[in-house]
């Protein structure tokens, strides 16, 4: 195995708020290596996108963050505004969900994307903006040489999503995180960004975090895959091994929530998963999950579960081992 | 009696310049659901809110059961509210925050009181409340509270308990579950295919997701930029999809399962969604299309059967006997440009 670009240790992330403390994120480790692409998976409120803005560095103040976030071997939690800003955007980049609001109405994109050569590599106008063409290209996008002038409102939302894209890897990051990146696309735009991001992976070597709540999006993209649950991962693996033997029963319970292909009504039934993700205070030593789970025992409540070691690790006392049907 | 809850004849809804409907004509068979699935801008809601009359079509018909509905006025269309309900993708932004759940879910029964056409079995309307509460799985005591104090889900209830207890013979679901995560929508999604059963009412489900069509749908519509491509039997249009959108659109949606989701080729569209103001000449999808000829520019594809269960479709590269192009088996080219 190859030594980690991304390594973190133990993070944890607990807002201030006017209803006292939040827990959002709790002792999470996860590892990123070279070129791959690592999907948290969770729904609402389970921490997956708290973890991906803490890794950047992006959480608002009322956040406390302790833990380790290192960057090929650089520390970032707690790092000083010029190593941060050193940092981010060159080494570590970020796309958010909503294309729209994150350009600048009143630049065009050739512009953006050439703002951060000039601040980063110190490119000259013109070099940044020949850069941004060559960009546009890279993540297919037709006639760049006249696109490159377009202003945001111009384009499509999945030409903006591209556009996005290119400005992240303007300046060939280690890591790039893309936050629901096509969440807020159709389905058959969506299939030509994953096809951009997978690209970057195999021809830039970028290695990709990517937070997603749809399944059919990690099947087609990860390597890896972290699943979380109210803060905590409760499972990792391989992307194969976490779909053909998932082993926390909150795995195993999403999987067998999203409708299959052949499968109808009149003979099929979606499993539901009872209850809902607890909004909590503090992290108790505890399984979080257990008040929801088939399979829990007195020991779920009683004391924390924390991950196995291996290659395919679960925080559980009565995981599936079973071969289940999804 | 009629067989169809719902016949919409070459409904046209425009908007000043923008033709967001533009000639649908679809029926749906009572006790059914049909779903129409489409992608944003392509008029799938539009069409929702004109069967229900939230909008005066611009032309064409809306017959519910036997009754024509497409230009009632306010007053005469009020004996026909009560048999068709809909219900919308956020459970948040449609339910009154300042009424309790039990005031949301029982006020089509006091309007109907009102008009004097409340049936007896519904008389004692906070037992009616509890009830419908009851069947979409929530607890009476429910009815005290504010929807804010509701999940997601429990909101999403509350609609479908609003929408169905009038006893509707066709429920408008626009996008249910679409704001939902994975394992509430699951749990929404079976209790609508319950209820539906359980009370046979016919339903017109509105969706971008295929997934959920698949496991609710007797009958599939798919729409591109106001009209409809294609429509039939649900093991047809995932079968044997005929229209090279519906095909595009089925090959693009990611299946959850590694293994056959990398061994399959999504056809890519490219980004730009034609305007809705100026169509495309022609077939509407010609720009986008992998397999259009001349004809798809010039000329309108008129929409004609092309198998069992009336399956339809409207292309001219599809024979009679349904074949034609696949374009889920053309040549594509994988790689991002360098």
């Amino acid at each position: 195995m190859s030594t980690p670009v991304l390594r973190v240790r133990e993070l944890s992330v607990t807002f201030r708020t006017e209803d006292g403390p939040l827990s959002a994120v709790d002792h999470v480790d996860l590892e990123v290596t070279d070129q791959e692409v690592l999907a948290i998976v969770g729904e609402s409120g389970c921490g997956k996108s708290v973890t991906a803005m803490s890794l950047a560095g992006l959480l608002p103040r009322t956040a406390t963050v302790e833990g380790s976030v290192e960057l090929d071997g650089v520390e970032l939690i707690g790092a000083d505004k010029r190593t941060l800003r050193s940092i981010r955007g060159r080494e570590i980049a970020y796309i958010f969900q909503e294309p729209m609001t994150s350009l600048n109405p009143v630049f065009t994109v050739g512009t953006q994307i050439g703002e951060v050569l000039r601040i980063h590599n110190g490119m000259s106008r013109s070099a940044a903006r020949k850069r941004a063409v060559e960009l546009l290209k890279v993540v297919g996008i037709p006639s760049a040489e006249r696109r490159v002038d377009d202003y945001p409102h111009q384009l499509s939302g999945g030409m903006r999503q591209r556009v996005m894209i290119a400005m992240a890897v303007a300046c060939d990051p280690k890591v790039l995180i893309a936050d629901e990146p096509t969440t807020a696309l159709d389905v058959t735009i969506q299939a030509g960004i994953l096809d951009v991001l997978r690209g970057l992976r195999e021809r830039l070597g970028t290695s990709i975090v990517l937070i997603t709540h749809d399944l059919g999006v990690v099947a087609d993209l990860a390597d890896r895959v972290a699943v979380m649950y109210a803060g905590r991962v409760v499972e990792t693996a391989e992307v194969h091994d976490l779909f053909a033997q998932p082993q926390h029963p909150y795995t195993a319970g999403l999987l067998g929530a999203s409708p299959a292909a052949g499968r109808h009504a009149g003979t099929h039934r979606l499993n539901e998963i009872p209850g809902l993700v607890p909004v909590l205070a503090e992290q108790p030593d505890a399984c979080t999950f257990a008040d929801r789970c088939p399979r829990a025992l007195d020991t779920c409540t009683a004391k924390q579960p924390l991950l196995d070691q291996g290659d395919h690790q679960v925080a559980c006392w009565n995981p599936v081992r079973e071969p289940v049907e999804v | 009696m009629p067989e169809n809850a719902l016949e919409l004849e070459d409904l046209v809804m425009h908007f000043g310049p923008v033709r967001a409907v533009d000639g649908v004509s679809l029926q749906i068979r009572k006790g059914t659901v049909v779903a129409l699935v489409g992608e944003s801008g392509s008029g799938k809601s539009t069409v929702g809110r004109c069967i229900v009359r939230l909008l005066e079509p611009t032309g064409g018909t809306v017959r519910l059961a036997d009754a024509d509905i497409t230009h009632l006025n306010r007053r005469r269309l009020r004996p026909h509210r009560r048999d068709v309900s809909i219900v919308f993708q956020d459970p948040a932004g449609s339910l009154d925050p300042r009424l309790s759940v039990g005031d949301i879910v029982g006020e089509p029964l006091r309007l109907m009181r009102r008009r004097g056409d409340l049936p007896a079995e519904q008389r004692d309307i906070p037992a009616a409340v509890a009830d419908a509460l009851r069947r979409v799985g929530l607890r009476p005591e429910v009815a005290q509270r504010s929807p804010h104090e509701l999940s997601g889900g429990q909101r999403q209830r509350v609609s479908i308990a609003r929408a169905l207890i009038s006893s509707p013979r066709l429920l408008v679901a626009d996008e249910p579950t679409s704001a939902l995560d994975v394992s509430v929508q699951a749990s929404v999604l079976n209790l609508l295919a319950d209820l539906q059963r359980d009370l046979g009412f016919a339903c017109l489900f509105i969706t971008h997701d295929l997934s959920a069509v698949e496991y609710l749908a007797d009958e599939v519509a798919v729409m591109y930029l106001g009209q409809l491509v294609e429509q039939g039997p649900r093991e047809r249009i995932f079968g044997v999809p005929a229209h090279p959108y519906t095909q595009a659109l089925l090959s693009a949606a990611p299946v959850p399962d590694p293994t056959t989701q990398r061994a399959r080729q999504p056809v890519l569209l490219g980004d730009d969604l034609p305007s809705a103001i100026d169509p495309p000449s022609g077939c509407r999808f010609h720009t986008r299309c992998p397999v259009a000829v001349d004809r798809c520019k010039t000329e309108v594809p008129i929409s004609r059967v092309i198998g069992a269960g009336g399956h339809q479709v409207a292309c001219h590269l599809v024979a009679d006997d349904g074949t034609g192009p696949d374009v889920r088996e053309q040549p594509v080219d994988r790689g991002v440009t360098a």
